[in-house]
């Protein structure tokens, strides 16, 4: 999209999980429901739909949003990275394989978030401390209360990394 | 869901106050839309063109315009929290913007937004409040810049007009020796009650020249405490304990709060006196070189 004029519906380019796109989508469509109905990527969750709960969380180049209050749009020219694309083929990602060794997962509802939020927080700081990791999830609900495991994961994954 | 809207991406700030001059009330400037998009989901605005504002060259800059500290309007609380501008210059603005909801909303959200939105229960507003902070806006009428407190009439209202853009907050952090601290507390994702405080030390540190406190969340819109402020000029660094009921019982005094469900207004109004007390101790730490340890439950001390 160029120009300054009006937008009616778009074409917008994006990588999803490493794999090129072009679709079209109305300005006022939100980057969760085009993941979720027109790519068919169930990972992200609607849950409490204003950026408090986490579980939309998907990396937009590398920074983590909530998908749910994310114009599509704006993922014009990027790229996007949902839980569906952590895992190298039948490989979980090291982040995967923590919760996994950790049991840092119950109902398993805000796993995507938390998974897409820990790799955020490790690609940017490889060494968090606990503090850090309390800090940057604090955005992120378990309504199982699992947080402990869920931390002592992501500590295990930042471990096992260096 | 949101309804349909038309997205405007002005290339220049003139483009996108002619948009708003020309579009009025039906146009909302939209940047990180943090705030926006959620009300424009439950309905309770519905503007049918939004104005996109992150392509304006220069609102993504944090600069020093000689003595003040600007930060434009578009500018992301995660920039705030990384600029190595902001740490040297104001330290305690890079430790709020770092405590600001979560790291979503700080990833995409911005000082602009979050100013000209005008929620009661923000950080920055109340800090900004004890950084003598300015807002710049433009229109095709010209600029204008007034104090942010005049900029914030009361909650989610502002002196904006229609066809103006607000480009970029202008703050004084005192260029001496100066404490400072920013305590929040709330158990729910925006905060119950914040209160800003600065602290300019003279004689080598040991005795307060001037003193600035704001409190947050608790009034329409946030407000400095004059009365509070005056108990402080003078003392030595090494009585703040000693006043600082006083101070604290001035700044409660000062409180204009209202029962909701953030608790009782006598509720709040106590709040203020503790967290007053707990920010004047942080502060006072810090201008004995000494960083705070103390942490409360549910609250943050920046």
């Amino acid at each position: 999209m160029s120009g300054g004029g009006p937008v009616a519906a778009e074409r917008i380019r994006l990588v999803v999980n490493g794999e090129p796109h072009e679709l079209a989508v109305a300005p006022h469509a939100l980057l969760l429901d085009v993941l979720r109905d027109q790519l068919d990527l169930k990972g992200a969750k609607r849950s409490c739909d204003t950026q408090v709960c986490g579980a939309c969380t998907v990396l937009v180049d590398g920074l983590a949003v909530s998908a749910c209050t994310y114009l599509a749009v704006e993922a014009d020219g990027r790229a996007v990275l949902t839980v569906e694309g952590l895992a190298e083929g039948d490989r979980l990602h090291p982040i995967q394989q923590a919760f996994v060794d950790h049991g840092a997962v119950q109902c398993g509802f805000c796993t995507a978030g938390m998974l897409l939020t820990a790799k955020a927080l490790l690609d940017e700081e490889p060494a968090p401390s606990r503090e850090d990791v309390l800090h940057h999830l604090r955005g992120n609900l378990c309504r199982c209360t699992g947080y402990r495991k869920i931390v002592e994961a992501i500590l295990a994954a930042a471990r096992g990394r260096r | 869901m949101l309804r349909p809207f038309t997205l405007h991406r002005p290339r220049t700030a003139a483009e996108a106050c002619e948009l708003l001059a020309r579009l009025g009330d039906d146009a909302a400037p939209y940047a990180g839309g943090t705030e926006l998009l959620l009300l424009m989901k439950e309905g309770l605005v519905r503007p049918r063109h939004l104005v996109d504002v992150k392509r304006l060259p220069g609102l993504d800059a944090i600069g020093d315009d000689g003595s003040r500290l600007v930060i434009g309007a578009t500018v992301t609380h995660r920039a705030v929290e990384r600029s190595a501008l902001v740490k040297t210059r104001c330290p305690v603005m890079a430790a709020v913007a770092r405590h600001v909801a979560n790291v979503r909303v700080r990833n995409v959200g911005t000082v602009g937004g979050n100013l000209a939105f005008a929620d009661p229960h923000s950080d920055l507003a109340t800090l900004f409040l004890t950084l003598d902070a300015g807002v710049e806006l433009i229109s095709p009428r010209g600029r204008r810049e007034l104090p942010l407190a005049d900029f914030v009439r009361g909650p989610w209202e502002t002196v904006r007009e229609p066809d103006e853009l607000l480009v970029s907050v202008k703050l004084t952090p005192w260029p001496g020796r100066a404490a400072a601290a920013y305590v929040k507390f709330g158990v729910y994702e925006r905060p119950t009650l914040g209160i800003a405080l600065a602290l300019l030390l003279e004689d080598g540190g040991a005795r307060v020249a001037d003193a600035r406190i704001a409190i947050g969340c608790v009034n329409p819109r946030p407000a400095r405490v004059p009365d509070a402020e005056a108990r402080l000029r003078g003392c030595a660094v090494a009585d703040l304990e000693d006043v600082s009921g006083a101070v604290a019982e001035l700044a409660a005094a000062s409180a204009d709060p209202a029962d909701d469900l953030h608790g009782s207004a006598d509720y709040k109004r106590e709040m203020v006196a503790v967290f007053t007390r707990r920010a004047l101790r942080a502060a006072a730490a810090r201008a004995r070189g000494v960083e705070p340890v103390a942490r409360y439950a549910y609250a943050v001390v920046a």
